[in-house]
């Protein structure tokens, strides 16, 4: 049995063993959805960051910068920038004035149903999309990883599925945020452990790492040239590059705090101030992880060099292969267990928050108007709809096959939350005149407008040379409309225009006097759901 | 659930209550103002002006490198800051929400019960 495999199985026997621990706590709706409200502070930090920390920056951004340098760098900058979004203004008003979904929030003042339906559609759309470009770049990396163990893409596909299945379904919040607290210690030891090799491989020298990531040798098109991998450019490029990086920014700025995985953490803390320190400990976690991807990338390029990480599996095993490079057989295979513990605690959490919403906002409260007919109903659908929700991801992943170039659904993840959900909840939190019409206006037009706009940008259009292979074509073969990778600048304002627009179009006198309620709620916490007893 | 409609009223217009309201959004919209100008200034410095960025400053790390890495110590303080800003919030909205507890005791006693 190969090195990276035993370490992938004693992962799967350890989260096997929380859902089992977790399965066996006391049920019941509220320990089910938000862990009863009894995570503390630094565990659910640790939760966030082991939420949020996805493959795509562990292994995305460390190969960005070591293909790219100084523009991969830039991606780290924003994901932690945006969490001063979430401490300001989501986090604590959120807990105070919800129950377990985003929608929550909304549905407080204004019409239930309307307002719920979009905001559950939205919710889906941004956890399913996200979860999609997870799995297809979970199948290519497990098996690339374990590739002498015989697993095949779609074989890895379906593990990282149906375990993530098996955490959320029967284990629920408790279980996903143990697996993601697990996952976040594993991330940060190993991500420390790369950049003290790396420091460790130019003895300590800072100088000596800075000045050779200075001068980075690699081939293009079998010439040999040396690049200054500090200079900004290289990745984004004119005409475009400077506006797309703008644009890039403000979806993570903005659409951090409209992440329903990340939302839902909230509610598992017994209190607003908890929540508050829980995104203090995260910001620590997420600040140093990103600091630290500068020795990863660039350890990567200084180390192992580009022209070796694009014969040996491409980009995104940059952060393996040196670890390889710097210690070995050993530390690969922990490294790539990181990876895979990575993206489990990742999908699990998405699945998570697409069940709760269709399971809280869409059958109890549009179908059934609010109406539960039995205790735990609301958990067994939810039940049900994470198996759906992933069994149909698995399927998807399997059919778009490993090629398939996917990683603009993360952007779109990130757009969608920033321009549908941040204009919402922002309004309803504070502003009194905030309507029904205002939501479902906002949400509707944050929604299409970045859905539509990715279809024309050259995530979706564009004319490939003939070397590309069929599968990562891109859609349509024809120059893109919108000259952008990320809608963002666009559709983040459209999304607030269309709230503030439809509330100035409408009144609505009941939302307007409830408006009192919810501000003494969010700020003083009085009424707020309260830590569940086992 | 099952507090008088008149609490959240009572609360809401307490000069305490206004007063908080107003420091709050005060610290969070100077704050969220400087991040935003802030962080919005990488993109388009590195982006309009990558020659200017790309001189070198200590050894061979550029301005570039420096101001992206300024953001991670920005915004760790902030959040520092926040943090001390908002402990204070929560011992004024305890002590509002003490005193408006006393006082519904108190009317409760009033009448006669």
């Amino acid at each position: 049995m190969s090195l990276p495999l035993i370490m992938f199985l004693a992962f799967i026997a350890a989260t096997l063993g929380i859902t089992y621990w977790a399965a066996r706590r006391s049920s019941g709706e509220s320990a089910y959805f938000a862990a009863s409200r009894r995570i503390t502070g630094w565990q659910n930090g640790l939760a966030i960051s082991g939420d949020y920390m996805s493959a795509a920056s562990f292994l995305g951004i460390a190969g960005l910068i070591a293909f790219y340098g100084y523009d991969g760098f830039m991606y780290s900058v924003g994901f932690l920038v945006a969490y001063l979004t979430v401490l300001f203004i989501v986090a604590e008003p959120l807990r105070n004035t919800g129950k377990y979904t985003m929608a929550d929030v909304l549905a407080y003042r204004l019409r239930a149903r309307p307002v719920r339906a979009w905001a559950a559609l939205s919710t889906l759309t941004v956890s399913t999309f996200y979860m999609i470009a997870q799995m297809v770049g979970a199948g290519a990396l497990v098996s690339l990883l374990l590739a002498d163990a015989g697993i095949s893409f779609s074989g890895a596909v379906t593990a990282v599925g149906g375990l993530m299945i098996v955490y959320v379904v029967f284990g629920g919040m408790l279980a996903t945020t143990w697996v993601q607290i697990v996952k976040a210690v594993l991330l940060m030891s190993g991500t420390f452990l790369l950049s003290f090799l790396v420091l460790a491989h130019f003895s300590f020298d800072l100088g000596g790492f800075f000045a050779a990531t200075s001068q980075v040798s690699y081939q293009v098109d079998g010439e040999t040239i040396t690049q200054n991998f500090l200079t900004p450019g290289l990745y984004y490029k004119p005409p475009y590059g400077a506006l797309d990086l703008i644009s890039l920014g403000m979806a993570l700025i903005f659409g951090t705090a409209g992440l329903p995985h990340i939302l839902i953490r909230f509610y598992t803390v017994p209190d607003a101030k908890t929540a508050r320190m829980s995104v203090f400990w995260a910001m620590l976690l997420i600040g140093a992880f990103y600091m630290m991807t500068t020795f990863l990338g660039f350890g990567a390029a200084t180390i192992v060099g580009r022209d070796v990480i694009s014969s040996s599996g491409g980009i995104n095993m940059s952060a393996p292969l040196l670890a390889q490079a710097l210690a070995g057989d050993f530390f690969f295979a922990f490294i790539s267990a990181v990876a895979f513990a990575t993206i489990l605690a990742v999908v699990a959490g998405l699945t998570i928050s697409a069940s709760t919403s269709f399971a809280h906002d869409f059958y109890t409260n549009v179908i059934h108007h609010g109406k539960v007919r039995s205790p735990g109903e609301e958990v067994r659908v939810a039940r049900w709809t994470a198996l759906i929700v992933g069994a149909v991801s698995i399927t998807i992943a399997i059919a778009l096959g490993p090629t398939a170039n996917v990683a603009f659904l993360v952007g779109l993840a990130f757009a969608v939350a920033a321009s549908a959900n941040l204009p919402v909840l922002i309004f309803s939190l504070y502003w009194r005149k905030f309507t029904t019409r205002g939501a479902v206006c906002g949400l509707a037009t944050g929604l299409f407008c970045s859905i539509g706009l990715i279809f024309v940008s050259p995530s979706f259009m564009g004319v490939d040379g003939p070397e590309v292979v069929d599968s990562a074509r891109r859609m349509i073969q024809a120059p893109a409309i919108f000259p952008l990778k990320n809608p963002g600048i666009v559709s983040i304002p459209l999304g607030f225009l269309a709230a503030y627009f439809g509330s100035i179009f409408s009144s609505e006198p009941l939302a307007e006097e409830k408006y009192t309620e919810l501000s003494v709620r969010a700020n003083t916490g009085l009424g707020a759901e309260k830590a569940v007893d086992h | 659930m099952g507090f008088d409609m008149n609490r959240w009223e009572h609360i809401y217009n307490s000069p305490t209550y206004q007063d908080m309201i107003a420091q709050k959004t005060r610290f969070i919209g100077v704050s969220t103002i400087f991040f935003v100008a802030f962080y919005f200034a990488l993109p388009v410095l590195v982006g309009y002006w990558p020659e200017v960025m790309s001189r070198e400053v200590w050894g061979v790390v550029n301005w570039a490198y420096l101001f992206a890495f300024s953001q991670f110590l920005m915004a760790w303080a902030l959040a520092y800051f926040y943090m001390l800003r908002a402990k204070r919030f929560d011992e004024t909205s305890a002590s509002i929400l003490a005193e408006t507890a006393d006082t519904e005791e108190k009317t409760a006693d009033k009448e006669g019960r």
